[in-house]
């Protein structure tokens, strides 16, 4: 057997789920989908005592369109749910792309959206995706529950907000404009991205001038989804020409970069991919801003 | 409360038969499968969920067995590469593998017919690009792409009611 000796439960509500949590003195892991724990576990980078399963917690899987145009996910909802849903196509269509872009189908069927946001893998998609949208978290725990912006919740490699005594239950999405992007660099489909970088951008109807919002996230390029805020800055200001102030947001946006330097590309050739990817996904952004699919 | 357990008991299908065992709780779903049960069909390859050679039919989706532990699959029903074989003889996709030599030393075959079964039901007329897409998460270390890619097809082909396609 792989993985060192553990104990399993699998509880059936929340408030279970919560009072063993509390009670495994913080030797303890949070399994969902399992396909970054349970590798972990198999090569016994990880080797807690008790593994608490979520998924005989019933409601953590519900994809509910709100009032305001966005949508609740519950942290259990598997991937290729979020890539198939009709309302997060229609309402989060850069969640369902993102989603798309997760590894192969067998991952797509048991992995959830919840652990790949507490899993906090700098390269992975939704995280940088939910960044970007200013996706606010739920995390439950023994004082109740209580929500934190998804840009708070990303705190280094693979270190995220969420206190041993609480689990993430819900994903609160806002409602998402026309005008997205996303863009990646994988050596096969189904890797972990060696650059990626998502957009949101809005301009006023009928303008074709300056945008008067953006939101430019990259992952696989820091130790977290890494906001470009000065890139985004220049595709708001002022003067100058909109078309130049694309590829002056690309550099701006590889100078926000502090990426890894492994076996998979160089620091650099990442930084290069920023630039690249930024500007990739803005030209999608604006071409559906004007009403057409990118190319 | 549930107090978390070493040993638990399971109940689960496999296959069609209902099987009842108390096993570790850190026994995979792939080991389960081959040491317990004997279904040595499903290959472990990586151990943690790269190469697909363990790729089941978890309640009808696929699965990688090495990243499950089989105390989750209490109530699951579970297909392995056994259960997808016919009584006697071959099923079309296996039929398919064997007439494009879609096999060289075999040990990855299993995982691509499940995921082939998988795709077909899906998705009947696959072009190229959706099953090199599908089967992007099994990987033949013999490299012998090719063929596999021409195997789906035909079993698409032979599925669908058609002679065959030689491509």
């Amino acid at each position: 057997m792989k993985p060192a000796p553990f104990r399993y439960a699998r509880p059936k509500n929340l408030a279970d789920a919560v009072e063993i949590l509390a009670s495994a003195d913080h030797d303890v892991k949070i399994l969902a989908g399992g396909q970054s724990l349970v590798p972990m576990l198999n090569l016994r980078l990880v080797r807690p005592a008790v593994l608490i399963d979520l998924n005989g917690v019933p409601g953590l899987d519900h994809i509910t369109p709100g009032a305001d145009g966005g949508l609740s996910i519950g942290a259990l909802t598997r991937h290729a749910a979020l890539a198939d849903s009709a309302p997060v196509i229609e309402r989060a269509p850069l969640v369902a792309e993102a989603a798309r872009h997760i590894g192969h189908p067998a991952i797509r069927h048991r992995g959830t959206l919840g652990g790949s946001l507490a899993h906090a893998d700098p390269a992975a998609e939704l995280p940088a995706a939910l960044v970007a949208l200013g996706a606010e978290l739920v995390l439950h725990g023994p004082r109740g529950a209580r929500t934190i912006q998804a840009p708070e919740f990303f705190r280094g490699l693979m270190t995220t907000a969420l206190p041993p005594d609480e689990i993430l239950i819900e994903i609160r999405v806002p409602p998402q404009g026309p005008g997205w992007g996303f863009a990646e660099v994988v050596r096969r489909a189904g890797d972990f991205a060696l650059a990626g970088v998502v957009a949101l951008v809005g301009r006023p109807p009928g303008s074709s001038e300056r945008c008067d919002s953006a939101r430019l996230v990259g992952f696989g390029v820091g130790d977290r989804p890494v906001r470009f805020a000065a890139a985004e800055e220049i595709l708001t200001g002022q003067g100058g020409d909109p078309g130049a102030a694309v590829a002056r947001a690309a550099s701006a946006a590889a100078e926000a970069c502090d990426p890894p330097d492994d076996v998979h590309a160089s620091a650099e050739y990442r930084r290069h991919l920023a630039a690249v990817l930024t500007e990739e996904a803005v030209r999608q952004a604006l071409t559906r801003l004007d009403g057409a699919r990118p190319a | 409360m549930i107090a978390p357990a070493e040993r638990l008991s399971i109940r689960l299908t496999v296959n069609g038969r209902v099987i009842e065992r108390e096993i570790a709780a850190r026994r995979s779903l792939a080991d389960f499968l081959r040491e317990d049960l004997g279904l040595t069909g499903t290959h472990v390859g990586c151990e943690h969920g790269v190469c697909g050679a363990c790729t089941v039919l978890v309640d009808g989706e696929s699965a990688r067995s090495c990243l499950l532990f089989a105390v989750q699959l209490d109530g699951a029903t579970v297909t392995t590469i056994e259960g997808l074989t016919p009584p006697e003889g071959l099923s079309p996709i296996q039929q398919a593998f064997c007439a494009a030599h879609a096999m060289q030393c075999g040990f990855c075959t299993p995982g691509m017919i499940v995921a082939t079964t998988e795709l077909l039901r899906t998705n009947p007329a696959p072009s190229p690009g959706e099953i090199r897409e599908a089967l992007g998460g099994n990987l033949c270390m013999c490299t012998g792409y090719v063929n596999i890619v021409r195997a789906v097809a035909q079993a698409a082909a032979a599925l669908r009611g058609g002679a065959g396609e030689s491509s």
